[in-house]
């Protein structure tokens, strides 16, 4: 569970910067190409990144392969101990308080489980049938996304869940791995969290906000 | 003094025995002292429904001491019915009357978690703790003359975090409080209190393994660091002690005595 999740979570930040180069805007250099980063970025990952240690196009397979084992184990770790909680507290009390628990950390599983719908629709909308239709252009496949509010609206409702899930999610990983060795620690390492999510969800809305407002074009 | 008295309304889980189902009953009860403890005011209740040719509630108590464990009930959805959020927590039988005000209508029940089944009303059966220590929670001491007391130096902090953890009473409010009914907190404070220390190295590892095995065997829900345990822990383990637990589990793997 943690360990999964935190290779999840650096997925995550090298994800976000790729996205942010988005703001880098296509311009022509000194000999006269015309540079777009963001695909060219996108181009490197799925033809160049290891290449010639490996043949063109190969890593992305092992880079993809690992994320979704990551993936799969998480989401496998989260139902057993979901199915372990559930016989464990199958009388429930009439009155029961929360005194110490987080907001975030109440939206794990569901959470959890809507991430899992997002995240479906996230590949099928900017993975799955762009590379089906042999679309070699995700620059521009980006910005006609975010220029429908939708579409927006559908993400940041995505990245808020993405907040939620590592507000809790972060600091937790490290104390499953030990790192919480005092109360100060503790106090350190769910704050550490919150900054963490906040950071991820600032950078992946940024972009399509700044595509909706014409900023990126 | 006498004008300081309570008139409550106590809704109380019943249930006869541990197979038939229960259900929450409203009683009246009036004249309790704010100066007398919560299991006093219980202590009332009985009396008054014993007249009454009723069943009396069965509650588990013992010292009233507040370092036995034995007393634990969940009290308007808190276990010991107090949580840091407003006190240091304490056992049940050191929650006085005086935190209640007249009119209040109070929610009793007992620890709620598959492993610990109602015997009847609000006592638990809290055994599986007993099994969980069973499982690795001691140290063996061979036989002989005594060691030489400067052979075996404690630094003061250890010393200090394994007398801290050793202060558990079981009372197992840690599992009561937890969403997931785990029983990590205990757990971790006896990991702890013994690991810390010279005479638990040799069973360090394989105490671990076999407790948190044993610890899953009877059902206890696993842990999500959420805090709800130690925020009502009595004795105050606090959270870092399954941090403890952890880097000792995960210690264990790469040890061959820690082979299971």
């Amino acid at each position: 569970m943690a360990v999964t999740g935190l290779v999840l979570i650096a997925f995550l930040l090298m994800h976000m910067i790729g996205n942010l180069k988005m703001f880098i805007p296509v311009y022509v250099n000194e000999v006269g190409e015309t540079v777009n980063e963001f695909n060219h970025y996108a181009e490197f990952l799925k033809q160049d990144l290891l290449y010639p240690i490996l043949p063109k196009g190969v890593f992305i397979w092992i880079f993809r392969l690992v994320i979704l084992a990551c993936l799969v184990l998480h989401i496998y770790s989260a139902v057993t101990l979901w199915l372990r909680a559930n016989r464990a507290t199958a009388s429930k009390y009439t009155v029961k308080k929360t005194i110490k628990q987080s907001f975030s950390s109440k939206w794990m599983r569901w959470g959890g489980i809507l991430l899992a719908l997002l995240l479906t629709w996230h590949l099928i909308q900017f993975t799955i049938v762009p590379t089906l239709a042999g679309d070699h252009d995700p620059r521009s496949l980006v910005i006609a996304a975010f220029q429908q509010p939708l579409f927006v609206a559908i993400y940041v409702a995505m990245m808020l869940v993405v907040y939620l899930h590592l507000a809790h999610g972060f600091g937790s990983a490290f104390m499953t791995l030990g790192a919480n060795t005092s109360p100060k620690a503790e106090r350190v390492l769910r704050v550490i969290a919150h900054w963490v999510a906040a950071l991820i969800l600032v950078g992946f809305v940024a972009m399509p906000f700044s595509v909706l407002a014409g900023v990126i074009n | 003094m006498s004008d300081n008295t309570l008139n409550l309304t106590l809704r109380v889980w019943r249930q006869p025995n541990r197979n038939a189902p229960g259900k929450i009953e409203e009683y009246k009860i009036s004249g309790i002292s704010t100066d007398s403890s919560f299991l006093e005011m219980l202590d009332e209740l009985n009396e008054q429904l014993t007249v009454e040719g009723k069943e009396p509630v069965a509650f588990d108590h013992d010292c009233r001491e507040g370092i036995c464990g034995m007393c634990g009930i969940v009290i308007n959805g808190v276990p010991h019915g107090r949580g840091n959020s407003l006190d240091t927590p304490t056992t049940t039988c050191q929650l006085h009357m005086r935190k209640f005000k007249n009119g209040d209508v109070i929610t009793i029940e007992p620890w709620r978690a598959a492993p610990f089944p109602v015997i009847k009303d609000l006592a638990v059966d809290r055994s599986a703790f007993d099994k969980i220590i069973q499982a690795g929670g001691y140290v063996s001491v061979p036989t002989g003359a005594a060691p030489e007391a400067h052979a075996n130096a404690v630094s003061k902090l250890k010393a200090d975090r394994a007398f801290d953890a050793a202060t558990c009473i079981g009372c197992g409010a840690c599992v009561a409080a937890c969403p997931n009914s785990s029983g990590m907190l205990f757990t971790a404070a006896k990991i702890t209190h013994l690991g810390l220390l010279p005479q638990g190295q040799p069973e360090r590892a394989l105490r671990v393994k076999r407790m948190i095995g044993k610890h899953d065997e009877l059902g206890f829900g696993g842990c999500q660091n959420l805090g709800e345990c130690a925020a009502v822990c009595p004795k105050s383990i606090p959270l870092d002690t399954i941090s403890q637990l952890n880097r000792d589990l995960i210690a264990s793997l790469f040890k061959g005595d820690g082979k299971h």
